[in-house]
Parts: structure tokens; sequence; C-alpha cells
């Protein structure tokens, strides 16, 4: 009877039901990125307990990150670090009240993947120039 | 009676209010210029020897701004953390242990990072 009831009861719709939306993916990306950066503060902490052991894990540490897999992994580490602090942004924003209306929260959707991979690649461009490969 | 007035001045059912809140806005509003700072750093100095990297490390300002940065992230990211666990992980015994192991993390990169910069800035 129990399970009868709880079964016909109206449930509220979840994520399957809707059509996926540029602000929803946003809400889930920010949420994956937030917790991918936790990888990234782990690299971190490693190259600077690396850097503090002396010169052997130091260059084992820097080949790593010189490595295909390693620069990957840095890359990734620059767009979610990026994508979530524009993201974080966005949120202060709307802390404050404002920019609640749906195109305002369209328009920052856009200008967060926009202006997360853009300054991804640029940051990745002035590197690479910094270490003359460009 | 228990009001919703009743229920606020009492911090609420978690006891803790909008602390958390707070602090999660807090340390994102202090990440912001700390992670610019990061990426400032670590680009120029890609590719650089053991002893360039380890001599500007050693550099009190960049020291007190790694510094700043590793402790307001380590918050940023055990609140972060905890909020997603309790989201979706409902098994009492998976979430409890998530939840530690979470803090665990936080505490063990931020303690662990700190040393790293200590170490360096006194020149262990």
């Amino acid at each position: 009877m129990t399970n009868k009831l709880e079964a016909e009861r109206p449930l509220s719709p979840h994520l399957q039901i809707y059509r996926p939306m540029l602000t929803m993916l946003m809400s889930i990306a920010h949420r994956i990125t937030g917790a991918s950066l936790a990888i990234g503060f782990a690299l971190l902490t490693w190259w600077l307990v690396a850097t503090s052991m002396g010169p052997d894990a130091y260059s084992f540490v820097q080949s790593f990150f010189g490595s295909f897999i390693g620069r990957a992994l840095l890359f990734a580490f620059t767009w979610a670090l990026i994508h979530h602090m524009l993201g974080g942004i966005r949120h202060l924003i709307w802390d404050t009240g404002t920019g609640l209306d749906i195109p305002t929260v369209e328009r920052f959707a856009l200008g967060t993947i926009v202006g997360s991979v853009t300054l991804t690649v640029l940051v990745w461009l002035i590197a690479y120039y910094v270490m003359g490969g460009l | 009676m228990a009001t919703p007035l009743k229920r606020v001045r009492g911090l609420g059912a978690a006891r803790h209010g909008t602390e958390t809140f707070w602090r999660q806005r807090l340390t994102a509003v202090a990440n912001v210029p700390l992670v610019i700072f990061l990426i400032w750093f670590v680009v120029s100095h890609a590719g650089a020897s053991y002893d360039s990297v380890r001599q500007s490390l050693s550099n009190p300002m960049v020291a007190v701004l790694m510094l700043a940065l590793i402790w307001s992230s380590a918050i940023h990211m055990r609140i972060g953390l905890r909020e997603i666990i309790e989201d979706y992980l409902h098994n009492k015994l998976c979430k409890t242990s998530s939840l530690m192991l979470a803090t665990f993390f936080a505490a063990g990169v931020a303690i662990a990072s700190t040393y790293a910069i200590m170490k360096i800035s006194f020149g262990g």
C-alpha cells in the first residue's frame, strides 16, 4: 500500500526530463571544473614540494609537465581554473542581485565560454613565447 | 513555537547560519587576484631553471601571495567539495568517509605546500 502510494505521488521532474540548456550546462560545468581543480591543486603542491626538495625532484616534475600528458593536464587545468574563475565572478555579480534576467544570464554563459577558451589559449601562447617556442 | 525568525536567530538547523556561504564568497573574491598572480608566476617561469624558480619563490612578496593563494583555495575547495558530496552521496558511510577525505585532502595539500614555501623561503 505504502509502495503504491509512493509510486503514484507526483514527482518533481529531474535532469533527464529537461532539454539541455546552456545555463544548465554552465551550472554543471562550474561544479565539474571546481571538483577538477582539486587535481590541479595536487599538481601545484607536487611542483612546490619538488622545488623545495632539490634539483633532482624539480627536474623530474618538470620533465613530467613537459611531456605530452603533462602538458595536456596543465592545459586542462588552465582552462578549468579560468572557466571556474569567470563562472565565480558571474556568481558574485548575481550575489548583488543584478544580472538575473534570462537574456543577461544567457550572455554571461556565452561570455564565460568564449572568455575562458580565449584566455586559456592566450596564456599558453604567452607561455610558449616565454619558453622561446614561438 | 519555532517561527522562521526564531530558527534564523538560532542560526538554523546546522547552527552555522550563513557562515559557510559567506566564507565561500570571501575566499572566491580573494582567489580572483591570487589566481591571476599564480598564472602570471607560472607563465613567467615556463621552462625556467631550478635556481631561478627557487630564487623567485623565496622572494617574500611571492611567498606571501603563494601562501595566501594556498590557504584561500584550500578553504574554498573544502567547502565546494563538501557541497558536491552532500548533494550526491546519500549513503551514510559513503558520505561521511568522503567528507572526511575531502577535509584530509584540503588540509594535506595546504600543509604540504605551506611547508614547501617555508622551506624554500628559509633556505632549508
